[in-house]
């Protein structure tokens, strides 16, 4: 009795009475839940473009905050090691293609997927040799005051951070809409036969789409290595976005950036209000419980395609 | 087509496909086909079902690499053709089973076969400046041109996958003119259209290859479609070449005659 009274009863009373500290939970889960969204973006845009299932992109995350951190570290202007770490990112993409897809192209789906799971590796055995294993702090000069919106407290940083993906997202979606490459990307998404025949090259898109990808791993790298440091976790934490698409859709852009911040806010909120119920850690498995309800409800996830079943 | 515009309008050899062998497996597809296509003509293949058309389209723009044979077009040897070179060298080309963007709206469709015209690099497009918001329009213009000649302006924002079936081998034939072919394969294009589908289909396609000049290879079924529009018809079966010549001479061809009466249609 008490016990269903501390999970259907207490929790919402806590909330009611405290709306404020409710919307700094919801926030701070949102911040996180950017970066799933950002995880998971490069995901959609590779599985989209080449139906590969990139197992890599949480080490991608990684090995591009181990590079940018390393820069600074050796004594790089930030700027510089951006920009160098962003040339380090597009090179792997050209070494990606020419090594493995290039070599793969007409392999079944599983193995391309076990190629990924052996970039993952190799990306992850790189970075500690060329960088180290310690954890290493990421400064970059975000402002660490704080606003005050009513009662409610928020981070500069993290609303810096949120501008930040905000914008990728938006200059990402317009250059799709808008450009040469944009659209042949779309159209090598759709259909390979139908792109080859217009003349798009797929090796080119492939490069474009794992540089993109990269970039977008860079992006989320460098906002969670601020907020939590540079550590090899990292690639583990971002494996969450494996429910995050699950949530959203394999293969929709919006679907992977609601679901992140559905899955952010959720788990936050979880924890906070009924973890004491459950003897906390909800923040540990909330996502793939949330996942595994969509696989019976809603398996195509929020934004993609109806799946028919033909007999 | 009577035979004094065909004089006028034909030129000389543009492509030719020689000694042509593609087999999957066992299976033979192709055996030993040489045929030719002049520029300017409406060159139609035909045969039953399975006889190896739809292949002969595929080595022709390099989906499929002949164990045998090759490809010619303007003057250049391929052995074998790839579907890269075969875009930019300008052959163009529809589908037997339509292949569209499907989540992409005709417009786009239609802009995807300006990719080779479009110069820009990636850095101006990523930061949408210089060539590449000029390419823009000025591609967008041309599409338009295309979208009035085929009389798609209804649906020029509309996702092509919720077309009917009609209308998206339209807007395929619309991407393939965006390239400006000097060739152009099309695979079955009036397959599953009505009367009424069909006569514009036949319109558009004798409309283009009188005012842009361009040269059509052509699957097709329907024989009273064929006999009209074609300059020259290779009569195909079982993978191997069983005629070759004016609607006329193939129609009157005993071994022609036998083939479409053993199969059922
Ligand atoms: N990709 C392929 N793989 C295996 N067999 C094929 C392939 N494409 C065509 N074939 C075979 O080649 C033969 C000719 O097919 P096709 O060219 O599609 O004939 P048509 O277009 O005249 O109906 C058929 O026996 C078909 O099964
Ligand atoms: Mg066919």
């Amino acid at each position: 009795m008490e016990f269903l009274y501390s999970i259907f009863v207490t929790p919402f009373v806590e909330m009611w009475t405290a709306p404020e500290f409710l919307a700094e939970v919801v926030l701070g889960g949102l911040m996180s839940g950017i970066m799933y969204s950002l995880v998971a973006l490069g995901f959609v845009l590779i599985f989209k473009a080449s139906g590969v299932f990139n197992f890599a992109q949480g080490v991608m995350v990684l090995f591009a905050a181990l590079n940018f951190v390393g820069l600074i570290d050796a004594g790089l202007p930030i700027v510089v090691a951006l920009i160098a770490t962003i040339l380090i990112m597009v090179a792997l993409a050209f070494a990606i293609e020419r090594v493995v897809l290039r070599n793969l192209v007409n392999q079944e789906h599983i193995i391309l997927f076990m190629a990924t799971i052996g970039i993952a590796y190799f990306l992850e055995g790189l970075g500690e040799m060329i960088w180290g294993g310690d954890v290493r702090p990421l400064n970059i000069g975000l402002p660490d005051d704080v606003w005050f919106v009513g009662d409610i407290l928020i981070q500069q940083s993290e609303v810096f951070a949120a501008a930040v993906a905000g914008s990728l997202v938006i200059a990402l979606s317009l250059f799709f809409q808008y450009t040469r490459t944009g659209r042949a990307l779309r159209a090598v998404a759709d259909d390979h036969q139908a792109a080859l025949s217009v003349g798009i090259p797929l090796n080119h898109i492939w490069i474009v789409v794992w540089a993109v990808a990269g970039l977008v791993a860079l992006v989320a790298g460098i906002m969670w290595g601020s907020k939590f440091w540079v550590q090899f976790s990292l690639s583990t934490i971002a494996l969450k976005a494996l429910p995050v698409l699950i949530l959203g859709g394999f293969t929709s852009i919006p679907g992977a950036i609601i679901g992140g911040l559905i899955i952010g806010a959720g788990e936050k909120v979880a924890e906070v209000f009924w973890g004491a119920a459950y003897g906390g850690a909800i923040e540990e498995w909330f996502a793939y419980v949330l996942a595994l309800i969509f696989l019976f409800f809603r398996p195509q996830g929020l934004f993609g395609e109806k799946i028919i079943e033909r007999v | 087509m009577t035979e004094t515009n065909t004089n006028s309008r034909i030129g000389e050899e543009l492509l030719s496909v020689n000694n042509i062998d593609l087999s999957f497996g066992g299976v033979k597809a192709l055996t030993d086909i040489s045929f030719n296509i002049n520029k300017g003509e409406i060159r139609s293949i035909i045969g039953p079902n399975g006889a190896g058309k739809s292949s002969m389209l595929n080595v022709i723009n390099g989906f499929y690499q002949p164990q045998v044979g090759h490809v010619r077009f303007k003057g250049k040897d391929y052995t074998p053709m790839r579907p890269a070179l075969a875009a930019k060298s300008g052959i163009a080309r529809t589908f037997q089973n339509i292949a569209l963007f499907k989540g992409m709206s005709t417009l786009d469709n239609i802009m995807t076969g300006r990719y080779l015209k479009m110069h820009s690099s990636f850095i101006e497009q990523a930061l949408y400046i210089g060539r590449a918001k000029r390419e823009e329009l000025e591609h967008r213009e041309k599409v338009e041109e295309i979208i009035d000649f085929l009389e798609i302006e209804a649906i020029r924002k509309t996702p092509v996958g919720r077309l009917p079936y009609g209308l998206q081998k339209r807007v395929e034939l619309a991407r393939a003119l965006a390239m400006e072919p000097e060739l152009l394969l099309l695979d079955e294009p009036m397959a599953g259209m009505n009367l009424e589908e069909k006569e514009d289909m036949s319109r558009y396609i004798i409309d283009v290859n009188e005012q842009f000049g361009t040269t059509i290879a052509l699957i097709e079924h329907d024989m009273g479609v064929v006999m009209d529009l074609s300059d020259r018809v290779v009569v195909l079966d079982y993978g191997r070449k069983l005629a070759d010549g004016s609607p006329d001479e193939v129609s009157s061809n005993q071994d022609v005659i036998d083939a479409y009466l053993g199969v059922s249609h």
